[in-house]
């Protein structure tokens, strides 16, 4: 696929793979591989980075609430928490009421606070936006994605980079490897004739076309992919059908649901050992143009219950593990008609973790001083994409993103 | 893969060799008139009868309501779906569906948020109906159309404060693309559609005069009092429009690149009426069209009716294969009725991660075990006559090798076959 049909299918798409999804793999056959995860584990100082995305534009100003702001309640009569309903961070901001959790970290501090977070000139389409916070490169576009470009910065190995889902995302596609998606249930490698035929079939071949060796080479990172994740996902169960659908209000803008299972999958990968640094997974349900209040408040609880049960289950872990949880923008200030918000820019951008120095960070956007009804950008992204690229994943940030920007002190 | 076989199987959903010896015969150029004069169609399986939409239960009911009503949600979902995935196996004139399929993720919907299996029962028979005339008439339906004005918020809509959602989504991703229109268009846009009201127990919408903003707007430099008909009627009447509406039919049904003098030829013969069955004709004679290599993989949907298509199995309606073809296809990434968000599926090699090549060999496994392989396993040359059954024209030597390899065990041999890059690839 060219260049340009394919940023243009990407932002049509809002989902992607990619021309690198195979291009590292294929290299090692299964058989080899197979108790990798014994055999070559993570090293035993390297952390963990978990990427949670929030996919719909998640209302910043009912996440980290402006609750002593005048304005705050002004623009948003029906929408907006008051004081003795936010859970105080301090004398001017508090959570939504249902991030409990949340405020146990911070309490703890294990919660960092990015306020402002966006980049330069926003964008109010979703895909955009979206495909701008996962290439990290605002400017121009890009056919890689941050983490992707990590990889092949530091070693292509497509299972160093995880992602829970049926495709991957962008974040997770390099020009030399992309990462691996694992499925929500069980993960078992074929074995006897069958397992020798799909290995045959995933050579590539001469007569192969270029989408075709690609499929070729797929097959061949299933092989590798089944037999170091199989067994952590081994036991794995299914979701309950017939619970209720709770974020179908706000789902039109993409993501998955089930966080927690998610979270679940990543944790047996990182008890298990795998040779995996980071790992992304997401949320749906934030585009809340209409009834916010109660869907948001919904999707912060699920999100909370999460990670919040997330980094406990990690504490233990001698390894650093970090969580960082962003979404495409935040939304604009005044409400709409329908109780609900449209597209906005800039919001908070929420650090957990064990290794995580907790407080705020960045300033608090101005309420008043606005630029077309949103709020003005404090904090570039590429600071705090910066900070988790030095401080966790040990790797010097200029080799990632383009253009130097501070680090923050959150880690 | 000659130029035949892949039109066949770029239009369809797979195909197999006897379908590409009598199109050979037949020639090219009178196979694609004849894809695109489809008559009436014997297999077209006539939708399911839906009955009452079960009624949603007050926020404060208690758990056990609420669960019985999103099990009766979904039970209908389950029967919409396998309804349509049932019809595109058992079409003698595939194209239809398979662009119903294509519009459905151009002006993705989910039931996830709409709820009504009705509605999107409706909005299914709008796209097939008006899917292949002139994309305006299909632009006007869909701003009226009571799923896509819930999925987007249009009946949330109102004079003063106007909801931003279905007019955004309607210049970015179904008839301009994002970047041909200013903030400013959106807010004004928006205030265009203001005023629908969707009647959730008959499915239908109808305009609220009191809620429509008749005031002056301007879109795109055009000033006057637009209303939704005017703003579709402008919108898709923009350079721009024709070349997003092609360049995404290309990227679905043509290939994975589209040279810039094919784009103008596909853009010359959509022309001022929007004819989507022109636009189609240029899209199959093209020359880039004709003389691709395989470039395209098959989209989950397309992949599972085509095996079912190929194998001759018939679709489960009900119980708990019909939930387990639909888990399948979830697991892959595509339940129709279902795309991920509104910018609808991805396309191409996003079907190539490793979670849905995983769950491509449980299916095809259990297919090949299901189906009657006599014609394999009668044939001297298996991996040929499995060749034949798919429509694939030739192996390569690694696949044939590996073919070769389980040639005494008829089953392994088709799953195989079913998960080759040959075969997934078209």
């Amino acid at each position: 696929m060219d260049t340009l049909t394919r940023r243009k299918f990407l932002i049509a798409s809002g989902v992607t793979g990619a021309a690198a999804l195979a291009a590292g793999a294929g290299t090692v056959g299964w058989r080899e591989i197979a108790g990798r995860a014994s055999a070559d584990p993570l090293e035993p100082d390297a952390n963990v980075l978990v990427l949670v995305t929030l996919y719909g534009g998640n209302d910043g100003l009912g996440t980290v609430v402006p609750y002593a702001d005048g304005a705050y309640h002004d623009a948003r009569p029906d929408l907006a928490y008051g004081a003795d309903e936010v859970l105080e961070l301090d004398d001017q901001l508090g959570l939504n009421p249902s991030m409990t959790g949340f405020k146990a970290l911070w309490d703890d501090k294990k919660l960092a606070v990015v306020r402002g977070v966006g980049y330069p000139k926003p964008d109010h389409s979703h895909f955009r936006s979206m495909d701008i916070w996962q290439s990290g490169s605002p400017d121009h576009p890009a056919n890689t994605g941050w983490i992707g470009r990590w990889l092949d910065a530091t070693r292509p190995d497509p299972m160093r980079v995880v992602s829970v889902g049926a495709t991957l995302p962008p974040l997770a596609i390099g020009t030399r490897a992309a990462g691996v998606a694992l499925p929500l249930t069980s993960f078992q490698a074929p074995t006897g004739p069958l397992g020798a035929g799909v290995t045959a079939l995933s050579a590539a071949d001469p007569a192969d076309p270029p989408t075709q060796a690609m499929a070729a080479r797929a097959t061949g990172t299933l092989l590798s992919a089944t037999a170091l994740f199989g067994p952590p996902l081994d036991a794995a169960g299914s979701a309950d059908p017939d619970e209720d659908d709770n974020q179908a209000q706000g789902g039109s803008a993409g993501g998955q649901n089930a966080l927690a299972k998610q979270l679940g999958i990543v944790s047996r990968c990182i008890k298990a050992n795998v040779p995996t640094q980071v790992y992304a997974v997401s949320l749906g349900g934030f585009d809340t143009h209409a009834d916010e209040k109660g869907t948001q408040s919904r999707l912060l609880g699920e999100l909370d219950t999460a990670v919040s049960g997330f980094v406990k289950d990690m504490s233990g872990q001698s390894r650093g593990v970090v969580v960082a949880i962003y979404s495409e923008f935040g939304r604009r200030v005044g409400a709409n008609a329908s109780q609900g918000t449209d597209h906005g820019t800039a919001g908070p951008l929420l650090v957990a973790g064990t290794p995580v120095r907790g407080g705020f960070y960045g300033d608090q956007p101005s309420l008043t001083s606005l630029d077309d009804g949103d709020l003005k950008v404090t904090t570039d992204f590429r600071s705090v994409y910066g900070t988790l690229l030095e401080k966790v994943l040990d790797t010097e940030a200029g080799r990632v993103l383009e253009g130097s920007r501070p680090t923050l002190g959150f880690l | 893969m000659s130029e035949v076989s892949l039109l066949l199987r770029r239009s369809g959903f797979g195909t197999t060799g006897a379908e590409v010896a009598a199109a050979t015969a037949r020639g090219y150029e009178a196979t694609v008139e004849a894809l695109l004069t489809p008559g009436a169609d014997p297999g077209a399986v006539p939708p399911p009868e839906l009955g009452v939409e079960p009624a949603r239960p007050p926020k404060a009911d208690d758990k056990a309501a609420r669960r019985t009503y999103t099990r009766q949600l979904r039970t209908r979902s389950e029967t919409l779906a396998l309804w349509w995935l049932d019809r595109m196996v058992r079409v003698q004139q595939p194209l239809v569906e398979r662009l119903t399929v294509t519009w459905h993720g151009h002006w993705a919907t989910s039931i996830q948020k709409v709820r009504s299996p009705a509605m999107m029962l409706a909005q299914n028979e709008t796209l097939r109906a008006k899917g292949r005339g002139d994309f305006r008439e299909l632009a006007r339906a869909m701003v009226r159309d009571p799923a896509l004005l819930v999925w987007l918020d249009g009946q949330r809509n109102k004079k003063g404060k106007p909801n931003e959602n279905l007019a955004r989504e309607l210049m970015e991703l179904f008839t301009l693309g994002v970047g041909h229109y200013s903030e400013t268009d959106v807010r004004e846009a928006a205030r265009a559609l203001t005023g629908w009201t969707v009647d959730r127990a008959h499915a239908t919408a109808a305009p609220v005069p009191k809620q429509h903003d008749d005031g002056s707007k301007t879109v795109l430099g055009v000033t006057g009092d637009l209303d939704d008909r005017g703003l579709v009627d402008l919108l898709t009447a923009r350079p721009e429009s024709a070349a997003f509406v092609a360049t995404r039919l290309w990227s679905r049904l043509g290939s994975s690149t589209l040279p810039a003098d094919t784009l103008a030829r596909l853009v010359a013969a959509y022309g001022p009426n929007r004819d989507v069955t022109a636009l189609l004709r240029a899209l199959y004679l093209d020359p880039a069209f004709r003389a691709d290599k395989s470039s395209l993989v098959a989209a989950p949907v397309e992949y599972v009716v085509g095996v079912f298509r190929a194998l001759r199995l018939e679709v489960p309606r009900e119980g708990k294969p019909g939930r387990g073809l639909l888990a399948t296809l979830d697991a892959l990434g595509q339940v129709p009725f279902r795309p991920p968000s509104v910018g609808g599926w991805p396309g191409g090699v996003a079907w190539l991660s490793t979670a849905a090549t995983r769950e491509r060999l449980t299916f095809a496994t259990a297919m090949a075990k299901k189906a009657d392989l006599g014609a394999v396993s009668s044939a001297s040359d298996r991996p040929a006559a499995a060749a034949h059954l798919l429509g694939v024209d030739a192996w390569t030597p690694r696949t044939l090798a590996a073919l070769k390899d389980a040639a005494a065990e008829p089953a392994r041999l088709v799953t195989l076959a079913l998960i080759s890059p040959e075969y997934l690839v078209r």
